[in-house]
């Protein structure tokens, strides 16, 4: 009768024994080769362009290694960033994911628990500084950001002259599609409505409308209730060929084949694209609607130097373009491009890097304060009317 | 069978009873195919979503919307950081945040169950005062959905620090992390050991306990020698209930969780922003097998002993 418990209890014991020895074993690996090895080999690797110069060993805390805690979203960075920028800096980097930019907001005006750097949308942005969660940045410790970053990046409308945050990536939203079954190539609007060919929109309020109200010729900021209600009756015109409405996985449902067309975020397409030839996305010629991923420094941060010099060495001509290269959405480092840097087949897609005069057609989506719920009552409407 | 048992002197009635038995007998065949039935569609209905998630997981493709044909090297990905090869960052991060589950489960369980199973001692053993308003209290998170719960652990802990902050002068500054984390799980996960026990406990008569004192054990030697034994297959399963409540837990993790306590599940969700690659797929594939095993093991071990 007794025997058990032992059993158990030896089980137990056990498994956290695996546990401990494989906890340990990636940090050996990962920290090995420090020190001395590292300041050679990193300087002979970052020695071919404008490298960060290795600095002298962070000054150790109680012996310990200081701790930069990383949140960001899950594989929304390279392999190799975080590694080498260890070993760099001889520090050890905490990469936390999360799932949702409101997850991220609710985190931190609960208190920051310790993150240093953090990675919000553009209009998450503005609401965290209206909220007064982001700590300010000195552009004085970011030199690769104001020698790198293109002009687009710099002085956004949603965070006047980078005071609080730096463009990470960008993208955009567009149509895409399955060129077999639609038959015949889509370059805006008027070619989505083909009878016989089900289209899904994007469930969610501001970037189905932006990219709506786009589409009409209005503002996607706008206020104007009658430029929303335009945007109804549009819908509503073609409400026959919606089919549903997605949550981001939009991608999926148009590599299976239950609808033709979609309303989706560009990278989201690229990853389908890779297996299936037919799929298709376009900017639509009457515009879109981009979004920015911002490196900021939460309010509380325990290393703000240490989270500057992260967001500087991401700034690094060569790490910005592998991250953009393993990401597959646009680089804000001007200096990646103009050096050939990110991969060919990437710099050449209009896709991800239009061309200029669609680049003039590309909108952020800012906060809009109360307005928002004028916005859910007209979105409320269009899926109603639809029948979803 | 049935229409010999009828009496031979009513035809009449006969033949109407033949029409009705007729109609009962097909009624009752018709129910036995559906009931022989029924079981297998539930079981489709568990099994096929995973036999998918399983088969997805040999897929070429980086996404989980087409077959493109069979592969291991999700696998080989998974295990690349322990067989020499260089292993990828964000498998490494996936691994580690498995780590972090099991290391919060078994730690979580191991707590609740000690807490949950004392509790239940307590409360069937003992006169305690407002002894029904504790048991009620006790149940209470077992009740309140889980979003109310994460939401009070995350202002209890925020103020909690505050106090700590403000008491040590700045000198302790805590923070959301693993441990914060682990003590949520305990909060949700030890009432339901608690009830598990309990039900065990009130079906064990007293005279086993009061038998072992009559022959001169004490109160510790008694609790060891009979209660705790008699009491092991409700802890056990308790335990394994809160091992699998802490393990799959994404909401009151999420409201808890700060620096270095992204688990499986947080880092599950974080992947919506992209796809949800097949390195999840083996993952989940390997918690599958490795479940089935345990499960396997507990019923070996019941069937050794009986």
């Amino acid at each position: 009768m007794i025997k058990r418990p032992f059993l158990i209890l030896s089980f137990v014991t056990a498994l956290l024994l695996v546990l401990a020895a494989g906890q340990i074993a990636p940090n050996k690996a990962a920290y090995g080769a420090t020190e001395a090895a590292t300041t050679s080999a990193m300087s002979a690797t970052f020695a071919a362009t404008d490298a960060p110069t290795p600095v002298a060993t962070e000054a150790a805390v109680d012996g310990q290694k200081p701790v930069l805690n990383v949140y960001n979203w899950t594989t929304y960075i390279a392999e190799d960033t975080v590694s080498n920028f260890e070993k760099l800096y001889n520090v050890k980097v905490q990469y936390d994911t999360y799932g949702s930019n409101e997850e991220l907001f609710a985190k931190l005006q609960a208190g920051n628990p310790g993150y240093d750097v953090v990675v919000p949308g553009d209009f998450n942005v503005q609401r965290m500084i209206k909220a007064g969660l982001l700590e300010d940045l000195d552009l004085k410790n970011l030199p690769n950001f104001t020698k790198n970053a293109g002009a687009r990046f710099k002085n956004p409308d949603y965070d006047p002259d980078n005071k609080h945050c730096v463009a990470y990536q960008w993208g955009t939203m567009g149509i895409a599609y399955n060129i077999k079954k639609v038959g015949h190539e889509i370059t805006g609007w008027s070619d989505v409505w083909t009878p016989g060919h089900p289209m899904s929109l994007f469930n969610s309020n501001r970037e189905m409308m932006a990219g709506l109200l786009i589409a009409l010729g209005k503002d996607p900021n706008t206020t104007n209730r009658a430029d929303l209600d335009a945007v109804k009756d549009y819908v509503l015109k073609h409400k026959d060929l919606i089919t549903s409405f997605h949550d981001d996985d939009g991608q999926t449902k148009l590599a299976r084949g239950e609808v033709d067309i979609v309303w989706e975020w560009s990278g989201d397409i690229f990853q389908v694209m890779a297996d299936n030839p037919d799929i298709r996305y376009v900017i639509p010629s009457e515009g879109t609607m981009s979004f920015t991923d911002n490196l900021c420094i939460p309010k509380g941060a325990k290393n703000k130097a240490l989270a500057e010099k992260f967001i500087n060495y991401i700034y690094d001509a060569k790490v910005g373009a592998s991250i953009s290269n393993f990401i597959g959405y646009g680089s804000p480092n001007q200096a990646a491009i103009d050096q050939g840097l990110i991969n060919i087949d990437a710099l050449t897609n209009p896709l991800i890097y239009p061309p200029a005069e669609l680049v003039k057609k590309l909108h952020g989506i800012l906060d809009i304060g109360d307005a928002q719920t004028m916005y859910d009552e007209v979105f409320a409407d269009i899926k109603a009317g639809v029948g979803q | 069978m049935t229409e010999m048992a009828l009496p031979d002197d009513a035809p009449k009635v006969i033949s109407y009873d033949k029409r009705k038995l007729n109609n009962d007998m097909s009624i009752r065949r018709v129910g036995k195919v559906g009931l022989a039935i029924t079981p297998w569609i539930g079981y489709l209905f568990l099994w096929l979503p995973i036999a998918i998630l399983i088969l997805f997981s040999f897929n070429v493709s980086r996404t989980n919307a087409q077959w493109q044909g069979f592969t291991l090297k999700w696998y080989e990905g998974i295990f690349a950081g322990q067989f020499g090869s260089e292993a990828r960052f964000n498998t490494l991060n996936l691994l580690a945040s498995l780590q972090r589950s099991i290391l919060v489960g078994v730690l979580s369980t191991i707590l609740s169950t000690v807490l949950g199973t004392s509790v239940s001692i307590g409360l069937e053993r003992y006169k305690v005062r407002f002894n029904r308003v504790i048991e009620l209290l006790l149940y209470l998170p077992v009740v309140i959905p889980e979003i109310t719960m994460g939401l009070s652990l995350l202002l209890f802990f925020s103020f909690s620090f505050s106090i700590i902050r403000q008491i040590s002068g700045g000198a302790i500054l805590p923070g959301l992390s693993l441990v914060t984390v682990i003590i949520g799980h305990v909060v949700f996960s030890m009432p339901f050991v608690a009830i598990v026990v309990r039900a065990r406990l009130a079906g064990m008569p007293r005279s086993y306990e009061e038998a072992a004192r009559d022959l001169g054990a004490n109160e510790w030697q008694t609790f060891y020698r009979v209660t705790l034994p008699l009491l092991m297959p409700g802890i056990v399963a308790g335990a394994l209930l809160a091992f699998t409540l802490s393990l799959d837990d994404y909401v009151v993790t999420s409201f808890t969780a700060g620096p270095g306590s992204t688990t499986l599940p947080l880092f599950v969700y974080g992947l919506i922003k992209f796809q949800v690659t097949p390195d999840i797929n083996a993952i989940s594939t390997l918690i599958v097998i490795a479940s089935m095993g345990l499960v396997l093991f507990s019923v070996l071990l019941q069937r050794r002993r009986a």
